[in-house]
């Protein structure tokens, strides 16, 4: 009996001892990565805030004209492009995203533009129009994926497809923070700063409001997704990061227990040996 | 001359932080020059060479897509991309020239690939002319 539960407890430890070497190689392999999407990160930042400060400034000094971007419309269908990871194992990432995405989206008639193999394999299942496949891979997106991304988008709010739109990413806050964020990206909606509330400014546009628009919004659209893009990477290799590393925690100190129990029932067997042979001299 | 605060950034970082005294880009009607003091302005960029004049100095540059907004005196160059005349890799650019002429002369081509090739081909031939 003794014997038989050694045996089990022998490969339970020899288990948990593969597995553990599974998530050490897949934490190793995020923190590495990581260290490449966090530059990333921080050299789109400023690229980012600079072009939503610059847009943001531009529509609140200009309202004498009229573009479709600016205008809004009755919302009879909201498109959201929600951007989750390509794989799991990485802790609450990709469910945290859903989550948030499905919050804002209840009650709406919704298309979704999925990037990550993820999204793209959650919006299939519930049977939720996409309007494109070929953006699975959140990893091989790069900056001209993210243009035909903001023309695809834009040419398709400009034939009333859809009336609002909105990005789904996490935000990474830090190596151990990450949190999803929901940014409405189309119609352009400003609402006046505190410091500029009561002047407005006349701008000067070259050669007209409309064509600076028309060139400028779906930069404006892949500048959004292209930062959003390097957000959620950076958040899910450190979300899988801190996951792997728990789970290499959590089998050390299963390994310590069974390693216990093991020595134990060891133990045990040794003395239940003794006594039976002590027990066999006395008669 | 009179300086204001420039500030230049691109997807791949800031290319450009500090004062300047002269910006001329072309943009989607044509080159402008922005000077100190001028009125709150924007507008698109085309494709084309930037002239910046810092301390005296012109410094050129390849800049692509994005826009040029002027706020309050200060001026910020979103561009998609901007790359000082230096740090073009001259091979890659002459050999994307010869790629995207390769694909021109194919006369089958779809319009969609013809519109690539076309891009590809302009954004080589900017990035050529700068560094000349």
């Amino acid at each position: 009996m003794a014997g038989a539960s050694m045996k089990d407890i022998k490969l339970r430890i020899k288990s948990v001892e593969s597995t553990m070497q599974i998530t050490k190689a897949m934490e190793l392999v995020a923190s590495s990565k990581l260290r490449g999407a966090k530059l990333r990160v921080e050299r789109s930042r400023p690229y980012f805030e600079v072009l939503h400060q610059t847009l943001s400034d531009i529509a609140y000094s200009t309202q004498d004209f009229d573009s479709p971007y600016i205008r809004h419309r009755e919302v009879k269908r909201s498109c959201y492009v929600v951007i989750a990871g390509d794989r799991g194992l990485a802790g609450g990432y990709n469910t945290n995203l859903f989550k948030a995405a499905a919050a804002h989206m209840e009650g709406k008639n919704v298309c979704v533009l999925p990037l990550g193999k993820k999204a793209v394999e959650y919006y299939e299942r519930r049977g939720i129009e996409l309007l494109s496949k070929d953006f699975a891979e959140v990893a091989e997106v790069n900056v001209r994926s993210c243009f035909e991304i903001a023309k695809l988008l834009t040419n398709a709010f400009l034939k009333g497809e859809f009336d609002e739109l909105f990005l789904v990413y996490t935000n990474f806050v830090s190596m151990l923070t990450q949190s999803p964020a929901v940014l409405e990206m189309l119609p352009l909606n400003y609402q006046p700063g505190a410091e500029n509330a009561g002047s407005r400014k006349l701008r000067l546009y070259e050669p007209a409001p409309e064509e600076v628009y028309d060139a400028i919004v779906p930069e404006y659209l892949a500048g959004l997704v292209w930062g959003a893009v390097s957000e959620s990477v950076a958040s899910e290799l450190g979300a899988r990061r801190t996951a792997m590393d728990a789970a290499s925690k959590n089998a050390g100190e299963m390994i310590d227990e069974l390693s216990l129990r093991y020595n134990r029932a060891r133990q045990g067997a040794i003395t239940q040996e003794i006594t039976e042979i002590v027990a066999g001299a006395e008669q | 001359m009179t300086s204001f605060p420039l500030q230049i950034v691109t997807p791949d970082g800031v290319s450009y932080n500090g004062q300047a005294e002269k910006v001329r880009v072309r943009t989607i009607a044509g080159d402008v020059c922005i000077l100190a003091r001028h009125l709150d302005y924007a507008t698109a960029l085309g494709m084309g060479e930037a002239a910046i004049t810092i301390d005296g100095k012109v410094r050129h540059a390849a800049c692509i897509g994005g826009m040029l907004a002027v706020t309050n005196g200060e001026v910020k160059l979103v561009a998609t991309t901007f790359e000082w005349a230096e740090d073009i890799d001259v091979q890659r650019a002459q050999q994307a020239k010869e790629k995207a002429e390769k694909q021109l002369s194919n006369t089958q081509l779809d319009k969609k690939d013809l519109l690539l090739a076309e891009a590809k081909l302009k954004r080589a031939l900017v990035r050529l002319n700068v560094n000349r």
